[in-house]
């Protein structure tokens, strides 16, 4: 696996914005990790047949050796750390791909079908008023939070207020029905644990939503430019965008994936055991501990159940942070919308999150 | 990594996902429910793959076979393609060979002993006011689940002194006992959680970790207290047991 890693992570660094030098024939600046990517002849430019060769060479030349290195790979993580790393980040993709798909296609519907008119007639002009209006419209999104961040991006490239779109990223995961009817199954003794985080998700999606109209800059959000959407076939238009998609926001959540898996194999439970006496400390190790885990929303509830030594508002915390803020959204956020955005949007939203749950748990339950 | 490349990308995660979903591979990583969206999602990967190529390649088949071409739609598709690969495609895709070549190569095990004792035994908070009784037969084959919810917030009432049988594979506890142990899932491996009963009576000996047996008992009234998170593991009076091979579906 970490044969793969160096040569992409480069990606992660925004690669996106940058207009790209691989089509001038220069040596890209970028260093050696797009050179291993692509053999570069120096000197004439490339015509798009070496262009197009180079990555799937690579790419085959990568697949034979790690099959050729199939026995010792294998050996390698039978370790049972390793092997439960591994279990772990396979079976958090495993779990995304339906969600990361079909939240994908709806993306490229919006992004390609759904006329710019649609918005400006569907949501009300005034943006502080489509901030609650895209946060209810939520409800209807039946998916994790793999499936929301490129749908926003596709929102906000239809010309959306990016508050509004914001509102709904936030909003979606954590309301939805199926999430509602998880929750409500994993605490059959205390219902309002479901009412808890309907209210307490909504309210930090709307205030998301106002706190971007008044402090947040457009520029922060930078959407790649991407002129293949506006082909006029819309069947290439439309195909175009899914693979943009899946492949863009599916390689930043496999660094999510990872990154969970990581903390998954090594936080032991027991860690948490101190902290569950404290009132105040509970809430905010269950608010880390709901960024760091990157539990997918539909599950998170069962989660929560289980780690009964915590108090409901702590729990509740958990709920209303992990769709919000987590590993893998922060890295998809990052590569969607720009390194930028993410690191002022995610620590907003977390401590928003957990005040706003902390306050409707006191007041709550 | 250029548009072809990609679709071979989106080509291999969906054929691997496919793959495991037509088999009990994914059982292993998710619920049984998510089968059908999981084979429909790798449809459409594959779709995506393959519309991708027959977009990318098609303007190129136009030129190799001057009767249908015009000077026209070459010269507007030429430059389409232009804009398309002056636009900086995603260096991010590679990282999704990952989850491909670990389900097609790897095939990580279902989670076991190292995962049962990263967090402490799970029970759903809260019990029910009554249980229904046992399935018949005997012994009654029930899940360690639900042998350690009976056990827990029960007493044992709805078990009485019937034989039950459960199936789960073995962790050796801090007194280095087996510990029976079944993880259960609510959506993926991510949240998996254990379930552990205890054995007293003709306890098992000499098995490793994360040895699938089945248990045929009684209930007794022992309780333990499982050290990770002070909760209580209930104990199965063991009357036999017998090794057997994993269970299709790991979780319950």
């Amino acid at each position: 696996m970490t044969t793969v890693d160096p040569a992409a992570q480069p990606g992660g660094e925004n690669g996106e914005n940058v207009v790209a030098p691989e089509h001038t024939g220069t040596a890209d600046p970028g260093g050696a990790p797009p050179a291993t990517a692509e053999p570069a002849p120096a000197g004439p430019p490339r015509n798009r047949l070496t262009d197009r060769i180079g990555s799937v060479e690579v790419l085959a030349a990568l697949l034979i050796l790690l099959i050729a290195l199939r026995e010792p790979l294998a050996a390698l993580l039978s370790a049972p750390s390793l092997a439960t790393w591994t279990t772990v980040f396979v079976s958090v993709m495993v779990q995304a791909v339906p969600f990361l798909v079909f939240g994908v296609l709806l993306s490229a519907v919006i992004a390609v079908f759904v006329p710019r008119s649609f918005w400006a007639r569907a949501l009300p002009r005034h943006p502080a008023l489509a901030v609650p209006v895209a946060s209810a419209a939520g409800v209807v999104l039946p998916g994790c939070e793999c499936g929301s961040v490129p749908i926003a991006g596709s929102l906000i490239r239809r010309g959306v207020t990016p508050a509004a779109a914001l509102a709904f990223l936030l909003a979606a995961p954590a309301i939805n029905p199926i999430v509602l009817t998880a929750t409500a199954v994993a605490f059959p003794a205390n219902p309002e644990m479901v009412l808890g985080r309907a209210v307490a998700s909504l309210i930090v999606a709307v205030i998301m939503g106002w706190l971007w109209l008044r402090l947040g800059r457009t520029d922060w959000i930078r959407l790649p430019h991407r002129p293949d959407l506006d082909d006029a076939r819309r069947g290439a238009a439309f195909w175009s965008a899914v693979r943009h998609d899946i492949v863009h926001a599916g390689g930043f959540l496999v660094i999510g994936a990872a990154a969970a898996a990581s903390i998954n194999v090594l936080v032991p439970e027991r860690w948490l055991q101190a902290l569950a006496d404290e009132p105040v400390l509970a809430v905010l190790a269950m608010a880390v501990l709901a960024v760091l885990l990157s539990i997918c929303s539909e599950a998170d509830a069962f989660v929560a159940a289980s780690l009964s030594q915590f108090s409901l508002t702590a729990r509740l915390t958990f709920l209303v942070v992990g769709p919000m803020v987590d590993l893998k959204l922060i890295s998809m956020q990052a590569g969607i919308f720009g390194r930028g955005f993410a690191a002022r949007f995610a620590p907003a939203t977390f401590v928003v999150a957990v005040v706003v749950a902390a306050v409707t748990g006191m007041v709550l339950l | 990594m250029n548009r072809q490349a990609q679709a071979c990308v989106l080509l291999l995660l969906g054929g691997a996902v496919l793959r495991a979903s037509l088999s009990d591979l994914y059982l292993r990583y998710v619920k049984e429910g998510l089968r059908p969206f999981l084979i429909a999602a790798s449809l459409l990967l594959i779709a995506a793959a393959v519309m991708t190529l027959w977009y990318e390649m098609r303007p190129a088949l136009r030129r190799s076979s001057p009767a249908t071409s015009s000077p026209a739609t070459d010269a507007a598709h030429g430059d389409h393609d232009d804009h398309g690969h002056a636009h900086h495609e995603p260096r991010v895709a590679w990282l999704l060979i990952l989850p491909a070549l670990g389900l097609l190569l790897v095939a990580p095990p279902a989670l076991g002993a190292y995962a049962a004792n990263q967090s402490g035994t799970s029970l759903a908070s809260g019990g029910l006011p009554e249980y229904p009784p046992l399935p018949d037969g005997d012994p009654a084959t029930i899940t360690v689940y639900d042998y350690a919810v009976r056990a827990v917030f029960d007493k044992g009432q709805s078990i009485g002194d019937r034989r039950v049988r459960v199936t789960g594979f073995t962790v050796a506890g801090a007194d280095k006992q087996p510990i029976l142990t079944r993880m259960r899932l609510s959506c993926c491996a991510a949240d998996g959680l254990p379930t552990k009963v205890g054995l007293s009576g003709n306890t098992p000996t000499g098995l490793a970790d994360d040895t699938w047996i089945e248990v045929t008992g009684r209930y007794t009234s022992r309780m333990g207290r499982d050290p990770i998170n002070d909760f209580e593991i209930p104990y199965l009076e063991v009357e036999s047991w017998r090794q057997v091979p994993a269970p299709r579906d790991p979780y319950e």
